[in-house]
């Protein structure tokens, strides 16, 4: 993908991509009367980043409308697949990407849709009895890889990944993106400490830290404290970088391995682009319209982002 | 009957020697788990993860979708208690090839309640796509690898460390899914696994003596359960059925035998010996052996409740089973 970005202008391409999640993922709330918003604010930036900017991946090898759900993984189960392919090949010399936050998937869809991975015909079939576009993605579902659903078990899982390249010397890196409220669950530290151990510098890792979580802020229901200084205590190397900016977002992922795992702090808002969503905070993991009057409001700023973004 | 030490730790570097996928976890209990050597022999395909048994299971998974054979080695306490949502997410769910080597299970270990995997098989059994194993001799712990190596899917490994006594012919190795029928008999058909096969021995010959006669069959694999000679040992049962097993009566092989003979509507009788539904403590083996009634005696004294007759069989009958063959046998191998 990023041999497809303008040299001069990427940052364009890659903003254009945001605004179009946020926009896409508003649509989608709209059409089914609620949805994850504030998770697509949040990540917009940084999905698109690392789909158009920092990682090298090959292009997908999936169908654009994602195919039925074949079953659960079992010995007898031959059609079982992951979404993996959407991310493109498995290849030594390629990237790979695992996707952590289950519930972001709707944003995770959209930035596929946005980066010609997934039709937008796909989207149609989220959260639909027999399809693989669930709505808390699942390893089957496009672009996800392994079961992250129960959260922290991701990066443990990526690690195995990570180790089991660099025992092949494949060159490819492994990227993974992450929420913050994974970082009060003790499984996420060790994964962190044995990657450490480890020198799993293949490994980067983007963190949204949009400080919320389902029962509010994340400092009201479990202060998680300075995750940089906790993070390079642990032996990693982490940035807190701007999560709307998109150089910032992509800056890190240049610096030249140390034998420490990478971890980008990106510090976000959840009600970035959408700042009506203000309205609900402290609550803000879903979005459901309370009444005719809000969802018509939602749907005032839908137009004023497409007059701002253009169609979709 | 010969009695071997570290047979697991010996067997499981000559059998991975030329298996480059196969990369061994340990949480810090290295040489307890007979792991130390494959450590010592392939220092590249060993990995020290330290007291991290969720990170553990998850890592095992990420690397088994990588096309390697993740060997965990710890307890068996700290696999399913520690683990068992990471085991069910990253493991299970994907059906990942992941060995799960649980050492010490039930009351094998003075380490007390929190050492103690009582009720191991009983969870294990019901998670879909695992496979439930359990070693009862030397032959079976030299065989095992061979006898999973080709299982499309996890697997969780009761292992015994330490002596092992070689109960079974070295040439008839661990078959999965597949009883040994150790005896022929009417009255009384009994199933028996891991250290409860040894005690049977010592029962069964004494039984024998007093013109008790028993179909006995050794249960290796738990899961799955669809061995057809199980159905054929009820079947042939007179008296009625007994399970004799160290873990839970609840869940386990008892659980299991229960559920063949209900939904094969045998209408025998069934004793499930085994660890009663309660916590052990710290206590040496043969302590809680008899205090939980896992050794020779509880199996006769089960034997006579089926029977409704008393025996007069004492523990100095058994006893004497079990000095000759053990304490020979102990010394012709210098221990």
């Amino acid at each position: 993908m990023q041999s497809n970005l303008n040299k001069d202008r990427w940052q364009e391409d890659v903003y254009r991509v945001a605004d179009r999640v946020r926009l896409r993922v508003l649509d989608h709330v709209l059409k089914n009367n609620g949805g994850y918003m504030s998770q697509a604010c949040s990540s917009a930036e940084t999905l698109a980043t690392l789909y158009l900017k920092v990682m090298k991946l090959g292009e997908s090898e999936a169908p654009m409308i994602p195919p039925p759900f074949p079953g659960v993984p079992s010995p007898s189960n031959d059609k079982y697949f992951t979404g993996a392919a959407y991310n493109g090949a498995f290849a030594p010399h390629l990237d790979r990407f695992i996707f952590s936050p289950a519930h972001y998937a709707l944003a995770l869809y959209t930035i596929l849709i946005e980066t010609d991975r997934m039709s937008e015909e796909g989207l149609a079939q989220f959260n639909k009895d027999g399809s693989t576009v669930e709505m808390i993605g699942a390893e089957h579902s496009p672009g996800c890889e392994v079961t992250s659903g129960s959260l922290a078990q991701t990066l443990s899982q990526a690690a195995g990944i990570a180790l089991a390249r660099r025992l092949r010397g494949d060159t490819g890196k492994v990227w993974v993106y992450m929420s913050d409220g994974e970082f009060q669950e003790g499984q996420t530290w060790e994964a962190i400490q044995v990657m450490s151990h480890y020198k799993l510098d293949n490994m980067g890792v983007y963190v949204d830290v949009n400080g919320q979580q389902v029962d509010g802020r994340t400092d009201d229901v479990m202060a998680i404290g300075d995750l940089r200084n906790k993070l390079e205590a642990f032996g990693t190397r982490a940035f807190v970088v701007d999560g709307h900016s998109v150089e910032a977002l992509s800056a890190p992922a240049l610096e030249p391995v140390d034998g420490k795992p990478l971890f980008v702090l990106a510090k976000t808002d959840p009600t970035r682009g959408l700042p009506r969503l203000k309205e609900r905070a402290p609550k803000l993991h879903y979005l459901r319209f309370v009444s005719p009057e809000e969802r018509s409001k939602y749907e005032a700023d839908f137009k004023e982002m497409q007059v701002r973004i253009g169609e979709l | 009957m010969e009695v071997l030490t570290r047979v697991y730790a010996k067997k499981l570097v000559e059998w991975s020697k030329d298996k480059p996928k196969v990369v061994v976890y340990s949480a810090d209990l290295t040489s307890s788990v007979e792991a130390d050597m494959f450590m010592k022999a392939y220092p590249d395909r060993f990995f020290s993860m330290g007291l991290a048994e969720q990170h553990m299971h998850s890592m095992a998974g990420g690397m088994a979708r990588e096309g390697y054979k993740p060997f965990i080695h710890t307890f068996a306490v700290f696999i399913y208690r520690r683990a068992y949502d990471q085991i069910c997410n990253s493991i299970a769910y994907p059906n990942l090839p992941v060995r799960m080597v649980g050492f010490l299970p039930g009351i094998l270990t003075p380490g007390g309640a929190t050492h103690q995997a009582i009720e191991d098989i009983s969870i294990m059994r019901s998670l879909p796509n695992m496979n439930v194993v359990e070693v009862g001799d030397v032959t079976e712990i030299e065989t095992i690898l061979d006898a999973i190596d080709e299982i499309n899917g996890p697997v969780y490994i009761r292992m015994l460390r330490g002596e092992v006594p070689r109960l079974f012919d070295r040439n008839e190795p661990f078959v999965f899914n597949k009883a040994r029928h150790l005896n022929k008999g009417e009255d009384i058909t009994l199933f028996s696994s891991g250290i409860c096969t040894e005690e049977s021995l010592r029962a069964t010959q004494v039984l024998k003596e007093r013109g008790v006669s028993v179909d006995h069959y050794h249960i290796s694999t738990l899961k799955p359960f669809t061995d057809p000679q199980v159905l054929e040992g009820i079947n042939n049962a007179k008296k009625g059925v007994i399970t004799f097993e160290n873990h839970s009566i609840i869940g386990g092989l008892g659980s299991s035998v229960a559920e063949v003979m209900a939904e094969n509507g045998s209408g025998k009788k069934l004793l499930r010996l085994g660890i009663p539904d309660r916590f052990a403590h710290g206590a040496s083996r043969p302590y809680l052996m008899k205090e939980m009634g896992l050794d020779a005696l509880a199996l006769v004294r089960g034997v006579e409740k089926l029977l409704g007759q008393n025996l007069n069989i004492k523990e100095e009958d058994l006893a004497e089973v079990r000095l000759q063959e053990m304490h020979s046998a102990a010394k012709a191998e210098a221990l």
